[in-house]
């Protein structure tokens, strides 16, 4: 097993996860209805493809990509379609999304998926369509379309997979539990990405606290007979698990600011991922349930659960006894980036990895803000090599240009910056609400520049198209004259 | 930042133990001065008092200020400066955080164009070799509040330049280092008393850099660019410069390495960036202690390089990830 270096900057945290990986991955009770929101994933929403009063089988896509970054989307129970209408989303803080309710029948009867050989029979490109069909996008939590980078990676030379164990965000344990119990679906999953990348190594990436997991990813390495899969342990350090952040760890290069890790040949998926393209390709399931880690001292019993998706949270936390009377506040995701959930009637969706019940002693208490005094902790545990005190100092003064040079964009958010701040400055928010500001404003000066050059090109045009006319013109009089003379 | 009033315990004991209890009344009357101004200018400025008023930063400046003032000083001194200090160099600009200019040193600065004088007033140590000037708390007390020592003592008799303030004297009058250096006030390697307060604050100073709340980046780039530019010169001709071992333990050098460059608002903040503006401050109070008009430099340097702080910060920004160099 290899050991490579460490990353940059990052933060040694408190893992706080011993209480969801205590028990056995238990499956959470299948509710009565599912609220499946169609832009579950990054990119284009998906388009339904059943209307209300369908019947739908477990396992039936129910809507197809909308765009070419775009994912299917299948039904995680037998049951019938009741509506399709705006739902709050968790993925918008609880603002509406257009989704598929469906009502379970509770009969898990399954669509029977259309069979395939098995995937070393497959031609890559041939695999590489089933993959899409899977409706599995990146389980992590950035839920890119999984095929897409699949496609993108198969483009390179020599392309390499990376699998990411590495789950460095304090509460989250659904990829600890899901390595331990399932370590051959995630191993099966990085032959199949080898498969239909044409690639020659994949590395999976766990934590030096996750010896469990190590341990059956070795031994689930040696039945699955590859020895183009090796196991890399890295340090636990937050956020090493970042894509960028683990590809520098484990390769020891930088993935260029201005582009995707495929384009380098590095096709980067969580082992959750990887898992999902095994039951997709060995059990024809597509993604239609994912891990989820319920958790804090606001549940009565933490638990990591398999959880059909459109789930509500409520019915999660039932499944985990209930809250405790010292829940204070819900969020879904870790305790670094994860975000405040307004209510708990929101579903589960392909993102959700975490869900804290937080009581009091999990939420960092934050007092009042106080002036930055440029003290540099921040630089020095950004993964990113910014300058968090002085990009603070130009959101303050709405800086466009400077924010530009001090590298705004290259922002993980990753609120390592926040949270050694001692004066209390909420940095990673600041941050990223600007972005966007940032964003209009390229887009705008993007399109100045489009029409000055459209312009210009069209001045141009027309000058040469003047001058011929008057070279045809001048051309014309010469010859009459020379006729008269 | 109650650790930086705690890392500067040794020193100020030291200077009591070689110059009096002066110091004391100085930093009495400085911290009481800033606590009425921050007061004041915050009510001004319509912010609340009580994360600000007690965050310890005035309070620092007071004491900082009060060190580099002789220990008999009249109170208008102290008080002018921290006024200054509290008023224009820190709340004018924005209060906390927001001052370009570290606001002790302005204090500092405009006391010792407006007073030079009066800042050079200072006490023999309290060593052997010395008239020992036994002045009482209450004499203290009395020669800082009424600007005239007790009678039985004459400004004369009891007050003694610095050993910077001597050499640069003694050599200006043609004398050679080792002429200079029979004085009394010179020990084997620095200045008597002074050398002690110095390695007093660079213990305080290590243990700010063991607890983290300095980085080493200014003061080791401060003080290498001192015995550097000392090196060289009192190598090139050892009867003109004082060596290095010298400007490290005279007048401020540790407490500007340790206590006043590394204030973060007004120094560079990427770590290449502290270590040019640490070594521009080394180099340039090399360059008025031993070239221009006042006996120590470090409140100049420091000014000056406050000014470059944009300059630096702007050429020296990290490379970020995933960007070419």
């Amino acid at each position: 097993m290899a050991r490579p270096s460490g990353v940059q900057g990052g933060l040694r945290l408190d893992a706080h996860k011993q209480r969801s990986t205590a028990h056995p991955l238990r499956t959470a009770s299948p509710p009565e209805h599912l609220v499946l929101p169609l832009d579950q994933h990054a990119g284009a929403a998906a388009v339904p493809i059943v209307a209300p009063g369908d019947r739908v089988l477990l396992g039936q896509p129910i809507a197809e990509p909308g765009g070419t970054v775009s994912a299917w989307l299948h039904s995680p129970v037998s049951g019938t379609v009741t509506t399709i209408e705006p739902r709050p989303s968790p993925r918008h803080h609880g603002a509406p999304a257009l989704s598929v309710v469906i009502a379970n029948d509770a009969m898990d009867e399954r669509h029977a998926p259309a069979a395939t050989s098995s995937f070393e029979h497959q031609s890559a490109g041939q695999l590489r369509e089933h993959l899409e069909r899977g409706g599995i996008v990146g389980l992590g939590g950035a839920v890119f379309p999984m095929s897409v980078k699949v496609d993108a990676a198969a483009a390179h030379s020599a392309p390499q997979v990376l699998l990411n164990g590495v789950e460095c965000e304090p509460y989250i344990s659904c990829d600890d539990v899901l390595m331990r119990e399932r370590a051959q679906d995630v191993v099966l999953g990085g032959s199949i990405l080898l498969h239909a990348v044409g690639a020659e190594t994949c590395i999976i990436a766990v934590e030096d606290d996750m010896p469990e997991a190590a341990r059956a990813l070795s031994s689930a390495v040696d039945r699955q007979h590859d020895e183009r899969i090796q196991i890399a342990i890295v340090p636990r350090v937050y956020p090493a698990g970042g894509q960028r952040q683990l590809i520098t760890t484990v390769f020891g290069v930088e993935v260029p600011y201005d582009a995707l890790p495929t384009e380098i040949g590095i096709l980067c998926q969580n082992v959750a991922t990887a898992a999902a393209v095994a039951r997709w390709v060995r059990d024809g399931q597509p993604l239609t349930s994912r891990i989820v880690t319920v958790t804090g001292d606001g549940v009565q019993h933490p638990a990591n659960l398999e959880v059909r998706l459109g789930t509500p949270v409520s019915s999660l936390i039932a499944d985990c006894g209930g809250y405790t009377e010292r829940m204070t506040r819900l969020i879904m995701g870790g305790s670094m980036m994860g975000v405040a959930l307004p209510y708990d009637e929101l579903p589960v969706i392909k993102s959700t990895n975490c869900v804290i019940a937080a009581s009091a002693l999990d939420l960092q208490p934050r007092a009042a803000e106080l002036p930055c005094i440029r003290c540099g902790n921040c630089a020095d545990v950004c993964p990113a090599i910014l300058l968090p005190q002085q990009l603070h100092w130009y959101v303050q003064g709405r800086n466009l240009e400077a924010l530009e040079t001090y590298g705004l964009m290259d922002c993980i958010e990753c609120g390592c910056c926040d949270y050694v701040c001692p004066s209390q400055i909420p940095l990673a928010e600041r941050f990223r609400e600007m972005k966007p500001v940032l964003l209009r404003t390229r887009i705008g000066r993007a399109t100045a520049d489009a029409s000055r050059s459209a312009f210009e090109a069209r001045t141009d045009r027309i000058a040469r198209l003047e001058a011929a006319q008057r070279a045809a013109l001048a051309r014309k009089r010469q010859a009459v004259r020379d006729k008269q003379s | 930042m109650r650790q930086v009033l705690y890392a500067l315990v040794p020193t100020v004991a030291l200077h009591v133990v070689f110059f009096g209890p002066g110091l004391l009344v100085q930093i009495i009357l400085g911290v009481a001065t800033a606590l009425l101004c921050e007061a004041a200018a915050l009510r001004l400025r319509g912010k609340p008092l009580p994360p600000f008023l007690l965050d310890g930063s005035a309070i620092i400046t007071a004491v900082l200020l009060a060190l580099c003032l002789p220990p008999l000083a009249p109170w208008w001194l102290v008080v002018s400066g921290v006024a200054f200090a509290i008023l224009l160099a820190k709340h004018l600009f924005g209060g906390l955080g927001a001052n370009p200019f570290n606001p002790a040193m302005v204090g500092y600065a405009v006391l010792l164009v407006s007073f030079p004088a009066r800042l050079l007033q200072w006490l023999p140590p309290n060593v052997a070799g010395f008239e020992p000037v036994s002045l009482s708390f209450v004499d203290t007390l009395t020669t800082i509040l009424t600007g005239t020592p007790p009678a039985r003592f004459t400004w004369d008799a009891i007050t003694s330049p610095t050993p910077l303030d001597a050499l640069r004297t003694d050599l200006a009058l043609g004398m050679t280092m080792g002429e200079a250096h029979a004085n009394a006030l010179f020990s084997a390697f620095g200045g008597k008393g002074w050398e002690w307060i110095n390695l007093a604050t660079l213990a305080g100073g290590g243990w700010l850099l063991a607890l983290r709340i300095i980085r080493w980046q200014i003061p080791v780039a401060m003080l290498t660019a001192l015995f550097v530019c000392a090196l060289i010169m009192s190598a090139a001709d050892a009867g003109a410069y004082a060596g290095p071992l010298f400007h490290l333990t005279a007048g401020a050098s540790m407490l500007g390495a340790f206590f006043i460059a590394t204030d973060p608002v007004s120094a560079a903040t990427s770590n290449r960036g502290k270590l040019i503006y640490g070594a521009g401050i080394g180099v340039l109070t090399y360059i008025i202690r031993t070239f221009g008009g006042y006996p120590d430099g470090v409140a100049f340097a420091v000014l000056i390089m406050n000014l470059a702080v944009p300059l630096i910060d702007r050429y020296t920004i990290p490379r970020i990830y995933g960007h070419a160099r």
